[in-house]
């Protein structure tokens, strides 16, 4: 009988990746709820030594999988190494980010443990003592409620969405042998070419100022780069944007770019067309400024400012830098 | 060289999406339906391929009816030919169940690199080419922007976050495509016209020999969750406005 809440711990270059607490928190919400234990998979390369920190955030036991062979990442390898460490002790719930690497790593494993995985999901409780998890659709445009009739139920949730909370456990280290044959490992990463603007990527971003036609040209985001570097946030573009040639393809937001949920989304001369809508609707705070007071972004913000925001922005980025001096 | 690329057909990105009264599925009557536009830069992706080292590219897709608009899209591109899997009891299958009867049809014909998208706009699952890649016991490279072939290898872009990876894969593989790998080009007329002749296989679940479960299933679907009404911060002096809006940001909604 499939029993426990297992999660995939993420790290990169031998530090956790936030997601990884994010998911250990809510891992031990449902793991309370079902009376049963949190355990994590990790795995990496000279990673041992971290793994206990996971016991923080309410893991009672941490798999760990330390070998050169999974550093870095690969599908091939990591899906093998999992796998493995969940066939072996049959979880009744896996999670994993909704990160890249996550995404990535959860619908191989579907294949592999022939199981049924909802991703990238933003809700997930215990309904009749199975998991039952809420996700967008469409971009947002509608939720779905999943069920699962196999073992692992597997989610993906959503960076940024659910609280990594503290909830000190006893966080016990056992190491597996991930059993990796060389045979199996075909893709080889040649190289990581690092961003070195030091700015989070958007889907991970707490703060997120957008531009959009309204913006009138690439010259047109200094002035969202100022309020940008005030407020620690990354700034990001609407489709016709990127379109335009304005902003890189990686800056997109929207139902055919990136799907963000910071704290706080500054759309600044976004109409705000409904596969822009539907990409950062689950922005906790919306603010929008725009000249046209009919423009859609507005029924979605919590606070608006009809005016040119060629006046509002360098206004607006004087009192935060007051504010937070 | 032997191209596969997959495809779905979705409600275009500017559909509004309206959930059944009952929430069993949405309502589809005025939606416009196009190719999933990952898919898009997939085929094209397939078919530049092709145009540089010669082959075949051929597209699948699991869907109803419907579907065969979007294989004679791809076709009147340049792809070759199609294998549409069209079986009512896919209505509502998730990737697992897309995956088993995709790998059903592939296994059936001489593949070295396999495309998808690395989403479907629709559902967002992002599952299928994954597994995909599993059933054929294949490597994956998923989310790509920049794709070079050379001497039975792929070279690959892939975007994470902070970073981007290049990564090596030798044939055959499974590729998902992400917006930025091309521009995919406009089916011409004459193309129109000649993929009316090219040939799609028609097949069930039952010629495949799958049966469809769903390991996973929406068991309701429900509108998204309404925003309240937002406050107009309104006034004539623009300082003053900035002002006020950083002030309800730090105490009322304490974001900054």
């Amino acid at each position: 009988m499939a029993k426990g809440v297992w999660i995939v711990a993420e790290q990169r270059d031998g530090a956790f990746r936030k997601i990884s607490f994010e998911l250990a928190g809510t891992a031990r919400k449902l793991a309370d709820v079902l009376g049963e234990e949190v355990c994590a998979v990790l795995c990496g390369s000279g990673i041992e030594g971290i793994a206990g920190q996971l016991g923080k955030y309410g893991v009672d036991k941490v798999f760990v999988a330390d070998s050169p062979a999974l550093e870095p990442y690969t599908t091939d390898a990591h899906a093998v190494a999992v796998a493995k460490a969940v066939k072996e002790n049959d979880p009744a719930i896996l999670l994993l980010g909704a990160s890249t690497q996550g995404k990535d790593l959860s619908a191989r494993l579907v294949g592999k443990l022939a199981t049924g995985l909802a991703t990238d999901c933003t809700d997930v409780k215990i309904a009749d003592g199975k998991l039952l998890a809420i996700r967008p659709m469409y971009a947002g445009k509608c939720f779905g409620e999943v069920v699962f009739s196999t073992f692992p139920q597997m989610a993906s949730l959503r960076p940024n969405v659910f609280p990594a909370v503290e909830n000190a456990k006893a966080g016990v280290v056992v190491k597996f042998d991930p059993a990796l044959d060389a045979g199996q490992l075909k893709t080889k990463v040649l190289e990581v070419q690092k961003d070195t603007s030091g700015k989070a990527d958007l889907t991970e971003a707490n703060v997120i100022v957008s531009g959009g036609r309204g913006m009138k040209g690439p010259e047109g985001y200094a002035i969202l780069e100022e309020l940008a570097a005030v407020l620690g946030a990354t700034v990001g573009a609407s489709r016709a944007a990127v379109d335009a040639g304005w902003r890189p393809q990686s800056d997109q937001v929207g139902q055919t770019g990136k799907i963000v949920s910071p704290n706080l989304y500054i759309a600044c001369g976004v109409s705000g067309a409904i596969q822009h809508l539907a990409g950062m609707s689950s922005s906790k705070i919306i603010v929008a400024i725009n000249k046209d007071a009919e423009a859609p972004i507005f029924t979605k913000a919590d606070y608006g400012i009809v005016d040119d925001l060629f006046k509002i922005v360098p206004e607006f980025t004087k009192e935060c830098k007051k504010l937070l001096a | 060289m032997n191209i596969v690329a997959c495809v779905k057909q979705v409600p275009d990105t500017e559909a509004q999406i309206k959930v059944k009264p009952d929430g069993s599925g949405i309502e589809e009557g005025g939606i416009k339906w196009v190719m999933n536009p990952y898919d898009e830069f997939g085929v094209e992706e397939a078919l530049r391929l092709k145009e540089k080292n010669g082959g075949e590219v051929t597209i699948v897709t699991v869907g109803p009816a419907r579907a065969m608009e979007t294989i004679r899209t791809a076709l009147a591109m340049g792809a070759d030919k199609g294998i549409h899997i069209c079986d009512p009891t896919f209505d509502g299958a998730d990737a697992y169940a897309t995956a088993s009867a995709l790998a059903a049809a592939i296994k059936g014909i001489p593949h070295d690199i396999i495309f998808c998208g690395q989403r479907a706009i629709d559902d967002d699952s992002g599952q299928v080419g994954a597994v995909l890649a599993e059933f054929l016991g294949i490597p994956q490279v998923t989310v790509i922007t920049k794709l070079e072939f050379a001497g039975g290898a792929i070279k690959a872009i892939r975007p994470i976050e902070g970073a981007q990876l290049l990564i090596e894969c030798p044939l055959p593989c499974l590729v998902t495509a992400q917006k930025g790998l091309n521009e995919p080009r406009y089916a011409s007329l004459p193309g129109i016209m000649k993929a009316k002749k090219k040939p799609v296989d028609v097949k069930d679940a039952a010629a495949l020999g799958v049966t469809v479960t769903a390991n996973a299933k929406v068991a309701k679907f429900i509108p998204p969750p309404a925003r309240a009404a937002g406050k107009i911060i309104c006034g004539d002096d623009p300082a003053m406005k900035a002002a006020e809006l950083a002030r309800l940001l730090r105490e009322e909604a304490k974001v900054i």
